[in-house]
């Protein structure tokens, strides 16, 4: 059974198609990226998964059945991309307030945020105000509300915006943890390395509408040009085949591309032909953030105003 | 309804728990009674203030001999033997205050004039003190010559003040109309101010969260309608906590101030609008009896119900406001503009209330949502029609309920809504769209 599933949601504004006619579904346990330029109706399908938004049309099943807002909540952690913490309020009596929102008991609730707070080595906070943090310091905190209610479906929208390598880290652990214990994440972000690095799987979203769905290595081949590359003792100064193709050369590695009907095989078989001492020889697949680039590229990039007849 | 209970707790811990809570509860009595007291010493003492005068008796109006008028403390000091040219310059020279020079005259037929020679502009209250020990005088002379003796002037003189009785059913009772209308104004500016004040720190929370970003997590776990509603009952409460500690307060101060200032006497309190001295105790027995002919059981289940209905229905128009504006204060005060007015005009209707309580403008205003909670209670004190009362309260209910539903909705996208100006035209169409 998925986690959930989403149906054919569209929600149409007066001017725009914000999200048309998008489904995808998220097994549990798995990480998932939400990709798109900016304005591609990523936050409006978010919104519409936390209960914020209704659909105009489609459907939302979450762990089986039709998704209920008002007790499904209490299963969802929501870290939207505009974050937000009460300034002026204690950070331990904030922590525990919007836990309760989420549903928890108050003795649960400050067992679950002493619980974090350790973990994050955070003790010391309890008393501060939020003014007090730094960015960062905020964004962990900002973490550790999302889980608090240890959520089954965990939504990251730019979790680590302004964090350093070493809390990034901290985080990205978590995440794996989280979706080890059964939690599915979904993660949107404009940062492809990191995709790459945590997902499983991935849609692209651009105008309202779904370009894209696969696992990241199932994408990177789908998109893959069949280039190479191939470090060598010396290149040699010729290179005439109809294998391979140069891209582009470089002290001891070439950058190539196989031609249609040639196998790497081949290519191998010429270097050593050629008696060149090989080094190295591996596949280089296209980046997420190439595979964006290409398929958003074109369309123009901010989104333009539409009259919509829905 | 357990996560509006938890939002209605935070909101109201939160304030009640902040430094300037304390400081604006337990200062704002400590100002009005520092206030009333420096109001009661100045009293006090101003009876206290004695002048010596030097009299220059040349009609002898007092026979050497003064009668002073009651609360008259100056001393008067006859001078004989020297010419009133040669006191006029030297009488601060021998230590006096003032010089009065009373010429040559017979009393009994007319007064001439009468000087009082000071360095500066006398005061008012001395002025009429001796003026009144003057009176006096002159008034016991032509007694004398007439032949009438004072108990005889006494019982020809008239002082009437009319009293206005309220027949209204069985019961019969006085009434003031000063005092009346008093409370009544005092009672609807009361509830101007509250919605003002508790108003706008309604639309600052709800700007608080926009600008911190906090209102997506927020909705993420709470309906918005239930954030705007927990947000306006709590700061309500807020509102109904530091009353109650105000009353207590006032109340309590006043038990205490006797023992502080001894000479402290609630019947000397001079009330507004009257000269200081010319407080009879007379004044104060109708200022009582007016007190004791207000309703006051009618006026507070008015209050209560005008104060948290018109408390209700404005907050949730400020919070609509407050969702709609991005950081720019100026773009609050532009647009809170259109709520503040209609609570301004019934300001403005409230006082012609207080004059013309049955005009047909002051009717409308007393039953037009917007408008009654002020209105009417400007209007409470003069025999409101038991049917134009109901009206009103059933139509503040529903005026509330409408703008709830309408507010709350445009509260729902414009919480959402970043870095873009919302025009008056986009709120309303937001506020009646449907789903």
């Amino acid at each position: 059974m998925n986690r959930l599933e989403v149906k054919h949601l569209k929600k149409y504004y007066t001017s725009q198609k914000a999200v048309d006619d998008i489904s995808f579904s998220l097994a549990p346990g798995s990480i998932f990226g939400l990709l798109g330029p900016n304005g591609a109706g990523k936050t409006t399908l978010l919104r519409m998964i936390t209960g914020i938004f209704f659909p105009d049309e489609g459907e939302i099943i979450f762990d089986g059945k039709k998704f209920d807002p008002d007790n499904d909540v209490a299963y969802i952690g929501y870290m939207p991309e505009e974050k937000g913490l009460y300034k002026k309020m204690k950070i331990g009596d904030q922590a525990i307030y919007l836990a309760q929102l989420k549903g928890l008991s108050k003795a649960t609730a400050i067992e679950r945020v002493k619980h974090w707070f350790v973990k994050f080595e955070m003790q010391s906070w309890w008393n501060k105000k939020v003014e007090d943090l730094s960015k960062g310091m905020q964004q962990k905190l900002q973490f550790v509300t999302t889980v608090l209610n240890n959520p089954r479906l965990i939504i990251l929208d730019e979790p680590f915006s302004g964090l350093d390598p070493v809390n990034t880290n901290l985080i990205k652990d978590e995440i794996y943890a989280l979706a080890k214990n059964g939690s599915s994440i979904i993660f949107s972000t404009h940062r492809m390395e990191q995709v790459e690095e945590i997902c499983d799987h991935i849609i692209l979203v651009n105008k309202g509408q779904k370009i894209l769905d696969g696992t990241v290595n199932g994408v990177q081949q789908q998109f893959k040009e069949n280039m190479f590359a191939i470090g060598i003792d010396n290149i040699p100064e010729a290179i005439n085949t109809p294998a391979f193709e140069i891209i582009n050369s470089k002290d001891h590695q070439l950058i190539l591309k196989i031609h249609e009907g040639y196998k790497p095989n081949d290519v191998l078989h010429y270097f050593l032909q050629q008696q060149v001492g090989i080094n190295s020889f591996h596949e280089i697949l296209p980046s997420l953030s190439e595979i964006f680039i290409k398929l958003v590229e074109g369309t123009p990039l901010t989104r333009q105003f539409q009259t919509v007849t829905a | 309804m357990n996560k509006i209970l938890l939002v209605i707790q935070r909101e109201y811990l939160v304030r009640v728990k902040k430094k300037s809570f304390l400081y604006t509860t337990i200062l704002v009595p400590i100002i009005i009674i520092g206030f009333y007291a420096a109001i009661i010493a100045i009293g006090v003492s101003g009876g206290a203030d004695k002048n010596k005068i030097a009299v220059l008796d040349q009609a002898n109006l007092f026979n050497g001999n003064i009668e002073k008028a009651k609360g008259d403390v100056s001393e008067y000091v006859f001078i004989t033997g020297q010419s009133s040219e040669t006191l006029k310059d030297t009488y601060k020279k021998m230590g006096y205050d003032y010089f009065l020079f009373i010429p040559p005259m017979d009393v009994t037929k007319n007064t001439g004039t009468i000087q009082l020679f000071s360095q500066s502009p006398i005061a008012v209250n001395q002025k009429s003190k001796v003026e009144r020990t003057i009176n006096s005088a002159i008034e016991q002379k032509r007694l004398q010559s007439a032949n009438i003796s004072r108990e005889q002037y006494r019982s020809i003189k008239s002082d009437i003040s009319i009293e206005n009785k309220i027949k209204n059913g069985k019961e019969e009772k006085k009434s003031v109309a000063g005092v009346a209308s008093g409370v009544a104004f005092a009672c609807g500016m009361l509830i101007y101010v509250i919605m003002l004040i508790y108003g706008t720190m309604v639309m600052r929370g709800v700007m608080e969260e926009k600008i911190s970003r906090i209102a997506e997590v927020m909705v993420s776990s709470v309906k918005p309608f239930q954030l705007m509603m927990g947000k306006i009952i709590g700061i309500g409460a807020v509102g109904l906590t530091q009353f109650a500690i105000w009353i207590a307060l006032i109340i309590g101060l006043q038990f205490l101030l006797p023992l502080f200032i001894p000479s402290f006497d609630p019947s000397a309190l001079p009330q507004p609008g009257q000269v200081p001295g010319m407080a009879g105790n007379s004044v104060m027995s109708t200022m009582l009896t007016g007190l004791q002919s207000v309703p006051w059981g009618l006026i507070t289940f008015c209050f209560i119900f005008y104060f948290i209905g018109g408390y209700l229905l404005y907050a949730s128009l400020f919070a609509a406001v407050g969702s709609v504006v991005s950081e720019d204060q100026s773009e609050a005060q532009q647009m809170v503009f259109p709520v503040m007015m209609p609570i301004i005009l019934g300001f403005v209707i409230m006082t012609k209330a207080i004059s013309e309580p049955n005009s047909p403008l002051v009717i409308f205003g007393s039953l037009f949502p917007l408008t009654s909670p002020v209105v009417m209670m400007g209007r409470i004190m003069y025999n409101v029609p038991v049917s134009q009362l109901i009206l009103s309260m059933v139509l503040l209910v529903l005026g509330f309920l409408f703008f709830a539903w309408l507010t709350a909705k445009i509260y729902r996208t414009g919480i959402l809504m970043y870095g873009k100006k919302v025009t008056w035209k986009e709120m309303i169409r937001w506020g009646f769209r449907k789903n």
